[in-house]
């Protein structure tokens, strides 16, 4: 390998020129791996022999959507080795969903613009870094304003202060006051514990710059709201907190308090455990995706059990994004997502819940762009400003 | 500006040696499109303080530029040539700040959609001067040795699960003295066939004593550097305007002596560690991380032809909960995560020797330290097999030879 040529796959992110046949090969041996363990079908050929869980009207719908946890690779979780590092996946989520085994992400890779991304419905492209709400109006916003739907009914649960601006974007047709109210636990956490001990690695912002724990500001949630809207005392949030062994698990608390207070019917976790990775220890990543694969399941039980949402909730699942292969030279395998080949840009979805068919596999490629105008065919708004299609296969 | 207004003058400001070297190619880049010219230039900045495989390399790759003909060399970097640049990429000062300019057009591709054009034209290149430029082979066949699972009373799950289908695991090694032994190995190759910085020894704590003729780095040594830079992070980070990019850039700009580096050691290796520090992410926090990354540096820039990394515990991660009811307690181990990071930093030991020239002929040994598990690989040892037989490491050396 040339000097500069590694200096360029180091910075710039370059891999193998054929993406699209390996994304299919990625696609077809993860479909390959579930339908061995799962008994899965595959969705092309079998579409009518599958159990279709009915929905509910339009109005009464309830869709709850997950990002799983910051990018997880196959090898860690679909492949035959990584199978045993997502057991409430294959045995209790897998069977009652549809999979989809090939979402192309073709944006960039960085948590923020991902996630704003899979939420406005089009490759946005604002700094990651940066304090920015996303350029194109979010899903929360065409389904708020649209719909006229009051405040409470979209909520935003996010890792980070990086992500205090999701709830609505810089669009002059929505916009302030029209979009999801965001909460940051960590922030909440911050807040409910002002004076206390030095929490600097449980508040680091983002796992992209391990040793970068800013100090959290903006307050797009008071912590008054903490008692006003999810009924929990600061001393019961302090003293919950201190039981929970990660942030996700403090989000996931949040999202449960959520649902049972406001019920929203447009509800988004993002989670953010896995991405500890970036610290390149292996073990931490693999102990944050059995972890998401636990809180995923929790939140599937609660929708089962809570009576706001049994039986008339779609849930969601995707990762935002994978991780670099082992094999690209220009990346450090599981430890980031810089190189932008396949494996990184390549990864799955899980719908399950009312309206969606169970146990079957549709390996057709879809854009993960594509998310919001399926939300919107399902909850009754039009995204008008999305790139993507609604998914024919939800409808 | 552009590669066409090129000027020997322009490269003053750089180092003596590589000053040196541009002068001889100032036609060359001139010739060549900006989208490719930093890349290169950030290369050739550092040549002073590059190892000797490095500047070998480096010095090919410009001798083959400056042979192409008017012809080649549009037919060579037409992919680069197509990529759109902003006015503030072609108005930096990409000369003298090469590397930002690279981190900047990095994010341009990024937001304007041309990353993978961009991946084309770099594939293409590559394959061209792998073509005609071939790599230095290792004068005897490359050696990798890593030791895993120091502290760890045990595996909680098979170990070497990536690495059994190229090797032949072995269950009953006689641990005695292994690590000695696996030492005096790597000793005697540096003694035998003393190359600059071509043996290396790499230590997640502090390093065993071993033989001066290895350039050895260890995360133990680096305990007062490692300190510094996080006082510095801490203190940098208070500054208003603060983000993660704009400390990346202030750890890039570090220099040995800002972490307390002293002007008598070797300023090549010394710069090499402030990169491990300051570039690898996670290095400066868990030992694995530091042992993997500096592993997979060595063997990236100096290419050589012996390598002994041997993982130590890292410090333990707190759970939330931990960290909300205990103060600055000291800093506990995690033996038994550090053996799964260890064994996953082995898999990219051998991933990363494989890169190398020679590598059909290199072989690769790893062991659970005071342990009677190993895995060797080698040209003449079968892949995917058992061996229940007693074995010492110096024996099991000498198969994977």
């Amino acid at each position: 390998m040339s000097q500069s040529l590694e200096s360029m796959m180091s910075q710039s992110s370059l891999s193998e020129a054929r993406s699209p046949v390996l994304a299919a090969q990625i696609a077809a041996t993860r479909r390959d791996f579930l339908r061995t363990a799962a008994s899965l079908a595959l969705g092309t050929t079998v579409l009518g022999s599958s159990r279709l869980v009915g929905a509910a009207t339009i109005a009464q719908r309830k869709v709850i959507v997950i990002t799983f946890g910051g990018g997880a690779r196959d090898q860690e979780t679909f492949a035959p080795d990584g199978q045993e590092n997502i057991p409430h996946l294959m045995r209790d989520l897998i069977p009652r969903s549809s999979f989809f085994s090939q979402v192309v992400n073709r944006g960039i890779l960085g948590h923020y613009v991902a996630t704003a991304s899979l939420a406005t419905g089009v490759y946005e492209t604002v700094n990651n870094f940066a304090s920015l709400p996303p350029e194109h109006p979010t899903a929360f916003e065409y389904f708020r304003k649209d719909l006229k739907r009051p405040a409470w009914d979209a909520w935003v649960v996010a890792p980070s202060n990086g992500f205090n601006r999701i709830g609505e974007s810089s669009h002059r047709a929505y916009g302030p006051s029209t979009g999801a109210r965001v909460i940051l636990p960590k922030h909440l956490l911050k807040a409910a514990t002002a004076g206390g001990r030095d929490y600097e690695h449980l508040l680091r912002d983002n796992y992209e710059t391990p040793l970068y724990a800013p100090q959290l500001s903006g307050n797009d949630f008071e912590l008054e709201q903490l008692g006003m809207m999810l009924k929990l005392s600061v001393d019961d949030f302090k003293s919950h907190a201190r039981t929970l062994s990660s942030p996700d698990e403090l989000s996931v608390y949040i999202v449960r308090q959520l649902m049972r207070e406001l019920a929203p019917s447009l509800l988004w976790i993002t989670m953010h455990d896995i991405d500890i990775a970036h610290a390149g220890a292996f073990s931490l990543y693999i102990d944050g995706i059995r972890r998401t694969d636990r809180l995923c399941a929790d939140i599937w039980k609660a929708i089962e059990t809570e009576p706001e949402y049994a039986g008339k909730t779609t849930l969601f699942i995707l990762p935002d994004f994978g991780r670099d292969a082992d094999d690209d030279a220009g990346g450090n395998g599981f430890q980031h997502h810089r190189t932008g080949d396949s494996l990184s840009r390549t990864t799955w979805m899980m719908a399950l819940g009312a309206g969606v068919r169970e146990g079957v596999v549709f390996d057709r490629p879809i854009d993960s762009t594509d998310l919001v105008p399926t939300l919107g065919s399902m909850l009754g708004f039009t995204a008008s400003f999305s790139q993507g299609k609604p998914i024919q296969e939800l409808l | 500006m552009l590669p066409s207004d090129l000027k020997a003058e322009l490269f003053a400001g750089y180092p003596p040696e590589a000053r040196k070297l541009v002068a001889a190619y100032v036609s060359t880049l001139q010739r060549l499109p900006l989208a490719y010219v930093p890349s290169l230039l950030r290369e050739v900045i550092e040549y002073d303080f590059k190892f000797p495989a490095e500047r070998k390399t480096l010095e090919k790759e410009l001798a083959n530029l400056s042979s192409l003909s008017q012809e080649q060399t549009k037919t060579w970097f037409q992919g680069f040539a197509q990529i759109q640049l902003s006015p503030e990429l072609e108005k930096s000062d990409w000369v003298n700040a090469p590397a930002p300019f690279v981190e900047n057009l990095s994010g341009h591709l990024w937001t304007t959609h041309q990353l993978d054009a961009f991946r084309v034209a770099a594939l293409d290149y590559a394959d061209r001067l792998h073509a005609v430029v071939s790599p230095e082979q290792p004068v005897i066949p490359r050696l990798g040795i890593t030791v895993i699972g120091q502290g760890a009373a045990s595996a909680e799950e098979p170990l070497f699960r990536k690495l059994r289908p190229h090797g032949a695991y072995f269950s009953n090694v006689k641990p005695e003295g292994g690590l000695a032994t696996l030492l005096r190995a790597v000793a005697a190759r540096a003694q035998a066939h003393p190359i600059p910085f071509g043996h290396w020894y790499i230590d997640g704590g502090e390093p065993a004593a071993h033989d001066p003729a290895l350039t050895c780095v260890s995360y133990g040594r680096l305990g007062p550097a490692r300190a510094r830079l996080s006082e510095k992070i801490r203190s940098d980070i208070e500054h208003p305007g603060m983000g993660p990019e704009a400390l990346r850039t202030l750890m890039a700009r570090l220099r040995p002596a800002d972490l307390g580096f002293t002007a008598a050691s070797d300023p090549v290796l010394d710069r090499f560690q402030v990169k491990l520090l300051t570039e690898g992410s996670g290095t400066q926090i868990f030992s694995t991380t530091f042992a993997q990354w500096a592993a997979r540096e060595a063997l990236r820039r100096a290419q050589p032809h012996t390598l002994f990394v041997r993982f130590a515990p890292r410090q333990r991660q707190k759970a939330m909960n931990e960290m909300l009811a205990s103060g600055h307690e000291p800093t506990e181990l995690d033996p038994a995560g550090s053996l799964v990071d260890a064994d996953m930093g082995a898999y990219y030991n051998w991933l990363n020797l494989q890169r190398l020239a020679g590598a059909e002929k290199s072989s690769s040994l790893i062991w659970f330290e005071e342990h009677t598990e190993a895995l060797a690989i080698g040209p003449s040892l079968p892949r995917g097999t058992t061996s229940n037989a007693t074995a010492s490491l110096e024996q099991i050396l000498s198969w994977a030879a």
